[in-house]
């Protein structure tokens, strides 16, 4: 048995077969429904991470269409007051948790195994598992449109006593926010999962040579974000447990009528929610730490500093959680406290900021595509950082805290941040993805409308703000001096939903009918595009050794040396059994749908059934650690060993 | 990649098949206990400021509390830590017997724990103290209640990892065999605990007599009676057979049980120490 040799401590019991259980035969499908399901590639969990992200991004931009028709003219009547809360409530939290959040994760699954040169992340069927958790959150989240309590509509951050019985009592019939306490604790457990493995993989499963200072920035990023999720999730859950006791089982956390503190609410709420913003713009920052150096033909600018103050960000956004509560009276020396950690911690981003910049300086710029996104998100993400600099002065916070000033900031962050790097992300890797280039034309025509679309839309917002336009306002006057802003921000929002729109018409053309690109379309730097396009199940042929930072530019200039590397280690992987690769499995989705029965009999309060979905997932976990990991063997030429889970 | 399965010798403190050495799952566990600080932080904080704004109608918690009662379940649980540890050096040598031993002595003492928790619930309840009916109430047994979760998980756990012991070598089908051991040893915990709390209610109400015991048992008979039958079942399972795919490949599922078992006695130290003592500083 070879395979002994190659299996990882603790797997060897699932040598020498002879007679398994139709329980735990492998599935083995490569093509299907079924090799989608029970798929434990990384590559494939990212793919259906972004597939789903994306949905629920045009989810979020629809909700948001709606938000800005009804504000279009004065005293519209479009909406109800009702449906507006729903409305805002699931914009954010959909653009939040199921949008930006997976796509970064679909990010970090597809393209961060391949810049540390490894086969997988350290735990495959629990990345299946994250994905299918997340799958479960979003659905008890959507659950509510299609049933009579609707959707919830607390707000995204849910502050008591919004979210207590009084308003919304589930015995009485309305368990949105039930809804909305389940559905963001199964996300969370999602993401803790997803992040624990993330940060395993990076930490443990190195190629050889791959340093902690040579990870590309993506990959640091990653493992940043992947800190801030498992520290700062585990605060908004014991919130919503707390909300949850007092919901279902009338404990007193924030029930002020019972010596209850809603403040704790907020505190509880916002030392997730302010680390939140950077597992946000985190990823944002790694994606384009890549494109910069790919498109100006140089390093990257000052890699140590632009490691380092992306810690430094990660450390010091657990300090400034109260900035978002200046308002509420916490007395002037913590008040102060907050004011300056929130300006301090701009001075890692503006270092950041001055490195792109000392990265393009002097750089052959090659105007493509993703670079134009790029370049986008430095100007626009440093627009959204000015109007952060001016709440974290509290006196100026105490005008601009709950305005259109605000919601003017955090898109700037957000889309101009966020959502611009995340779609620069989508073209820089599209080719490595599938093989196929979008047309420069298309690609550039599609940037100009979002780009366009998104400051009509924005930019107004700042003046509603300072004229005194409340956020969440479902209906205004005519007389209040708004009119004018509000219908050029709705035509902006129509302007940005044709640029989104261009945008994903012209990736699914490129997907079918696209020009074919072939490998390495960019003269990339990092390992991934070391790769055939799109890369093999095993990714690498040979575990690649790493020599430089910038590992493939090192690998396209040294290519006699590395041959000769590689022939001698393809020759050891030999003598080891070859390219093990870990077997799927059907448990993860089954103990993931078992999370899913058992929240939605939760939160009606069937409590059987929700005994029977947790039996269902314990059942589930317990099958999954009886199979074990399996594992079988393939060749670079593309043939496995035909002894799928035997081994 | 590993190559003791050539040289049949593991190294326990260094894994060659990873970029630092620490064994993946090691490293994971570490990672999620990193994560679990902050739970119980949360938790935890929210019981310190509470007990800074009491409510009116709110017990004292010093005339509630039974500080031997909760001595005597810290000690025990101080005492599962060592049994875990030397479960995992056990494991490491081999040594199927003991490895048992020490798993079926930490989950015992994990259940006398969790015990201790249940009869002081239940007194609670009698003094009226629910989770409504004052702000300590809610704290205190949402934060108690949190870490009785991580403990009956982590005995879920242990009995799961002694269970796998018996996972025969040969790979004959073993999971429904698995599965009812696993029952009986649910039917003989829920029994025992039932059993052994209700003889602790009575020894508190009547006194350490005969005539005491006398009176639960014929109150509690059936509950002693499955308790008996179901470990004389567990015996029987748990004798020994034909070789087992259990040895000191397995070391690292144990050290990474055993990891989470010193996380939740610490998380009790800190608990005892700020709901508990700090009420009689």
């Amino acid at each position: 048995m070879e395979a002994l040799v190659q299996a990882a401590p603790g797997s060897h019991e699932t040598h020498a077969a002879p007679k398994r259980s139709w329980l735990f035969t492998r599935p083995t499908a490569k093509t299907g429904i079924v090799s989608w399901l029970t798929t434990v590639d990384h590559k494939r969990i990212g793919l259906l991470y972004a597939i789903s992200a994306l949905f629920f991004f045009l989810v979020g931009g629809f909700e948001a269409l709606l938000i800005r028709v009804q504000l279009a003219v004065p005293n519209n009547t479009f909406i109800t007051h009702q449906t507006y809360n729903e409305m805002f409530t699931m914009h954010a939290t959909t653009m939040i948790f199921l949008a930006v959040m997976p796509l970064s994760a679909a990010f970090f699954n597809y393209i961060m195994p391949l810049q540390i040169g490894a086969r997988d992340v350290a735990f495959p069927r629990l990345n299946g598992f994250a994905f299918w958790v997340f799958i479960a959150g979003a659905i008890i989240l959507n659950i509510g449109w299609f049933v009579k309590s609707g959707a919830p509509d607390a707000g995204w951050f849910g502050y008591a006593p919004l979210t207590s019985k009084a308003y919304s009592n589930q015995f009485g019939g309305d368990m949105s926010t039930d809804l909305w306490v389940m559905g963001l604790q199964i996300l969370g457990v999602s993401s803790v999962v997803g992040s624990l493995n993330f940060i395993v993989t990076i930490i443990n499963l190195r190629a050889p040579g791959m340093t902690m200072m040579r990870l590309p920035v993506f990959t640091w990023m990653t493992l940043v974000t992947a800190f801030l999720i498992i520290l700062s999730f585990p605060a908004i859950t014991i919130a919503l447990v707390e909300l949850m006791m007092d919901r279902s089982f009338d404990s007193n956390f924030f029930e002020a009528a019972n010596g209850g503190l809603p403040i704790l609410w907020q505190h509880l709420f916002w030392i997730f929610g302010h680390p939140e913003v950077y597992i946000l713009i985190l990823p944002a920052m790694g994606i384009i730490s890549e494109i910069f150096p790919t498109f100006s033909r140089k390093p990257l600018f000052g890699y140590p500093i632009i490691v380092f103050s992306g810690a430094c960000i990660g450390f010091l956004g657990f300090g400034v959680w109260s900035h978002h509560m200046f308002t509420t009276g916490m007395g002037s020396v913590a008040t102060a406290a907050f004011s300056l950690m929130t300006m301090a911690i701009a001075v890692p981003t503006g270092v950041k900021i001055f490195n792109w910049i000392g990265t393009l300086w002097g750089g052959h710029l090659k105007m493509r595509t993703p670079m134009m996104f790029a370049l986008g998100f430095i100007w626009m993400f440093m627009f959204g950082g000015f109007s952060g600099i001016m709440h974290s002065a509290a006196p100026a916070d105490a005008q601009q805290q709950d305005s259109y000033f605000v919601v003017a900031h955090f898109h700037y962050v957000l889309i101009g941040g966020s959502v611009f790097a995340l779609l620069a992300g989508i073209h820089y890797w599209f080719p490595l993805v599938f093989g196929r280039k979008v047309s420069e034309f298309w690609g550039k025509l599609s940037f100009w409308i979002i780009f366009v679309g998104f400051n009509v839309t924005f930019f107004p917002m700042h003046f509603l703000g300072l004229n005194g336009m409340p956020r969440r306002t479902a209906v205004y006057d005519g007389n209040m001096g708004w009119n004018d802003a509000n219908l050029v921000s709705t035509i902006g929002a129509f302007i940005l939903a044709i640029g989104v729109g261009v945008y994903f018409f012209v990736m699914i053309y490129t997907y079918f009918k696209g020009e074919k690109s072939g490998r390495d379309p960019w003269d990339g730097r990092t390992l991934e595009w070391a790769l055939p396009t799109p890369p093999p199940e095993h990714n690498f042929d040979v575990i690649p050794t790493i020599h430089a930072r910038d590992a493939f530019w090192y690998e396209k200039h040294h290519q006699r040396e590395i041959s000769r590397e590689q022939a001698v280690h393809a020759k050891e992987e030999e003598s080891h059994g070859g390219i093990h690769m870990p077997s799927q499995s059907w448990f993860p989705i089954v103990a993931a749908s078992g999370l899913l029965i058992g929240s939605i009999f939760f939160v009606n309060h069937i409590y059987a059934g929700a005994i029977a979905g947790g039996a269902l997932m314990v059942l589930g976990i317990y099958f999954w650690a009886a199979e074990g990991p399996g594992g079988y063997h393939v060749d670079p030429a593309g043939h496995d060993d035909g002894s799928h889970g035997k081994h | 990649m590993s190559t003791h399965a050539a040289t049949g010798a593991i190294d326990h403190h260094h894994d060659h098949t990873t970029a630092t050495g620490i064994p993946n799952k090691k490293l994971f566990m570490w990672a999620f206990l990193a994560s679990d600080c902050m739970f119980f932080g949360a938790l935890i904080s929210t019981h310190l400021i509470y007990r800074l704004h009491p409510t009116p109608g709110s017990p004292d918690p010093k005339k509630l509390f039974s500080l031997d009662l909760t001595l005597f379940a810290t000690f025990v649980l101080l005492i599962s830590s060592l049994l875990v540890a030397l479960a995992v050096n056990a494991t490491q040598k081999s040594s199927l017997k003991s490895v048992r031993r020490l798993l079926l002595g930490t989950i015992f003492f994990g259940l006398i724990f969790l015990s201790c928790q249940v009869f002081e619930y239940g007194n609670f309840l009698q003094e009226g103290l629910t989770l409504s009916s004052s702000m300590f109430g809610t704290t205190f047994y949402t934060l108690t209640g949190t870490h009785g979760c991580h403990v009956a998980i982590g005995v879920l756990w242990l009995t799961l990892m002694y269970i796998r012991t018996f996972k025969p070598a040969d790979e004959s089908p073993w999971i429904l065999r698995s599965l009812g051991h696993l029952l009986v040893f649910a039917v003989v915990v829920v029994a025992g605990v039932i059993s052994v709390v209700s003889a602790a209610h009575g020894v508190e109400e009547h006194g350490f007599a005969l005539a005491t015991f006398a009176e639960v048992a014929r109150h509690h008979l059936a509950a002693i009676l499955v308790t008996a039958g179901g470990l004389a079942v567990l015996a029987w399972l748990g004798r020994t057979r034909a070789a087992v795919d259990f040895d000191e490949r397995n070391a690292i599922d144990v050290e990474s049980l055993g990891l989470y078992w010193h996380f939740i006695d610490i998380v009790w130290i800190v608990i005892f120490t700020v709901v508990y003592l700090l009420e009689f500083l």
